[in-house]
């Protein structure tokens, strides 16, 4: 059996955080009624006139600049023409003969080495609307929302530079990382704000020459990323070894069924007949324009990590950490801001908050308990009113609940208990039950101390304070 | 006059695309027609443009721009008043089968 590898190129669509859409004014609010952020110019009616944002030509540029793409003093839009019910006018505007951002890359690192993913290029286009099927039992109809028709969108398309999954996992995150920084977009992948599609093709490990490329869509998470890359890459070995040939076609991730599938090739007769939009004029990017834009990119990771350092006196790990993606950094200074001490805000961010956001695949700034409520949560502990045992329970009874820290100490009456002959009554009923534990205690066992600091924490509920418990205890048993 | 530009396979296979239902023909009119077309603007081809950098549009214009800024939209009522048929202020079509069109 042939031993065959991965080779891995994506097409990233990033919708943009304009206000309006990129030909009409219309709202790009997201979650509005169907149908209510639509006008004559984004449902395609006859005898409009598109006009272009700036701010989105803007936002490529700014892209485009920060993928380290050249940028053509000239540029312009094309119509990619197919049927769909979600594209008004039967064609998207696009950009295929003269495009905004060429021949870029992109650094990620991987295992601890650099690797340069090279960008093919950086192009805008306009969204399409959406489909959902319709309420009524047995109609096999579908319906159709415009509200999204004409939002605009970066598309960026690498190079097939990728072989595994770390590689991939690297690109999704690096090109998150930028996208969030230079402000274009808020990459919520919930609200479909930043797509991904995969090319996969599989060589034979140790060769150079490129297999037949499969295009894969449908893929709402990096999770399904890593799903999908993982089945097509055994699906392409296994079609292989078994003497067959993969096709070049477009699939579909079935998350169901977890598999790929294919396209009927009948819906995707794939003849876009691309040409020139009469209806809108070139795009002249002069150098002055480029520069102003590349002037005005705001601080980068590198240089907020080292800020962090100097300004919050964190430790560097603690930096890098906090800056991987700019909503966690505007969350940790917005909690300092607030009052939070920042080595404390640190260490509640890099365990319990990281953990949830990843498990809820959320951005900070979706993060139920908000920067000002971490740093109420930390005030808490510093000032002594509970202790950090009891902070872990108020955090996750925070998330649940949406209430603020001090409300669920309030209620629940978690304050500490600092009174030291109500702990010293807790350490005396626990000595009088545990005469083994004190016994080994004595005989010089001092492990055996933990075990009754547990139990001394757990009589009290976890409200007793710790270096109180520990105190009296010493003195009890020295 | 050189041999046809325009054969029947690809009138059909340009109807296929626009979504139109040809007659044999309205295939064979069709054939005709775009075949003349095609073959008067081919004059063109007889000019030297070597030297003649891509044109995009016939307007000497560029960089014409909008502000971000929000303006008001239609009702739904209006937005969906064309529509032959509508269900919860969305547009109603046939099924479709496959999920994600091109964008
Ligand atoms: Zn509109």
């Amino acid at each position: 059996m042939t031993q065959y590898e991965s080779v891995i190129g994506f097409e990233v669509h990033v919708e943009l955080n304009t206000q309006t859409k990129i030909f009409c004014g219309c709202s790009t609010r997201f979650g509005a009624p169907p149908n209510t952020q639509v006008c004559p110019i984004c449902l395609g009616m006859p005898g409009t006139l598109p006009v272009v944002n700036r701010q989105a030509i803007e936002h490529t540029i700014r892209t485009a600049i920060a993928l380290n793409c050249t940028i053509p003093e000239h540029s312009n839009f094309d119509r990619k023409n197919y049927y769909y019910p979600d594209l008004p006018k039967s064609y998207q505007v696009s950009q295929n003969y003269a495009i905004t951002g060429l021949a870029g890359w992109l650094d990620i690192e991987v295992a601890g080495e650099t690797k340069r993913v090279r960008i093919n290029n950086v192009h805008l286009e306009e969204d399409a609307g959406k489909l959902v099927h319709s309420n009524i039992p047995g109609d096999e109809s579908s319906l159709v929302d415009l509200n999204r028709a004409g939002t605009p969108l970066i598309e960026i398309v690498s190079e097939p530079d990728m072989g595994t999954a770390d590689d991939a996992v690297a690109y999704m995150n690096t090109l998150k990382n930028i996208l969030e920084y230079i402000d274009v977009s808020d990459c919520n992948m919930h609200e479909g704000r930043l797509r991904f599609e995969l090319n996969i093709s599989v060589r034979e490990v140790g060769t150079e020459k490129l297999g037949t490329k499969v295009e894969i869509k449908n893929l709402n998470s990096m999770k399904t990323v890593l799903k999908c890359l993982d089945h097509e890459t055994r699906r392409q070995s296994e079609l292989l070894n078994a003497g067959g040939r993969v096709l070049q076609e477009t699939r579909l991730w079935d998350e169901a069924a977890a598999m790929t599938r294919a396209m009927r090739s009948k819906e995707v007769a794939h003849d876009y007949r691309y040409f020139p939009d009469p209806d809108l004029v070139d795009i002249h990017i002069p150098a002055e324009w480029r520069e102003e834009v590349r002037a005005s990119l705001p601080e980068l990771q590198e240089a907020k990590r080292r800020r962090f350092v100097e300004q919050y006196a964190l430790p560097e790990y603690d930096a890098k950490q906090l800056t991987n993606s700019q909503g966690v950094a505007k969350y940790f200074e917005s909690a300092v801001a607030a009052g939070g001490a920042p080595k404390a805000v640190s260490n509640w961010m890099m365990t319990e908050v990281l953990r949830e956001l990843n498990e809820r695949e959320m951005t900070a700034s979706e993060f139920p308990l908000k920067p000002a409520g971490l740093a109420e949560l930390v005030g808490l502990i510093d000032s002594g009113k509970i202790n950090s045992k009891t902070a872990k329970h108020v955090f996750a009874r925070t998330l649940e609940t949406g209430a603020a820290p001090t409300q669920i100490v309030e209620q629940e009456g978690l304050v500490q208990i600092d009174d030291s002959s109500e702990v010293e009554k807790w350490v005396d009923e626990t000595l009088a039950e545990n005469a083994d534990a004190v016994a080994k205690i004595q005989a010089g066992q001092t492990k055996a101390m933990q075990a009754l600091v547990g139990q001394v924490m757990k009589k009290s509920r976890g409200k007793a304070n710790p270096r109180m418990v520990n105190e009296i205890l010493a003195k009890k048993l020295g | 006059m050189t041999s046809p530009r325009i054969d029947e396979e690809m009138v059909r296979h340009v109807a296929t695309l626009a979504r139109l239902e040809l007659s044999d023909d309205e295939v064979e009119g069709f054939r005709t027609d775009l075949d003349m077309i095609l073959t008067h603007s081919s004059q063109l081809d007889e000019l030297d443009t070597t030297d003649v950098p891509p044109t995009s549009h016939s307007l000497p214009l560029s960089n014409v721009f909008r502000e971000d800024v929000i303006t008001p939209s239609l009702t739904p009522e209006d937005a969906l008043s064309n529509a032959p048929e509508q269900e919860d202020g969305y547009f109603k079509v046939p099924a479709v089968i496959q999920e994600g069109g091109g964008a």
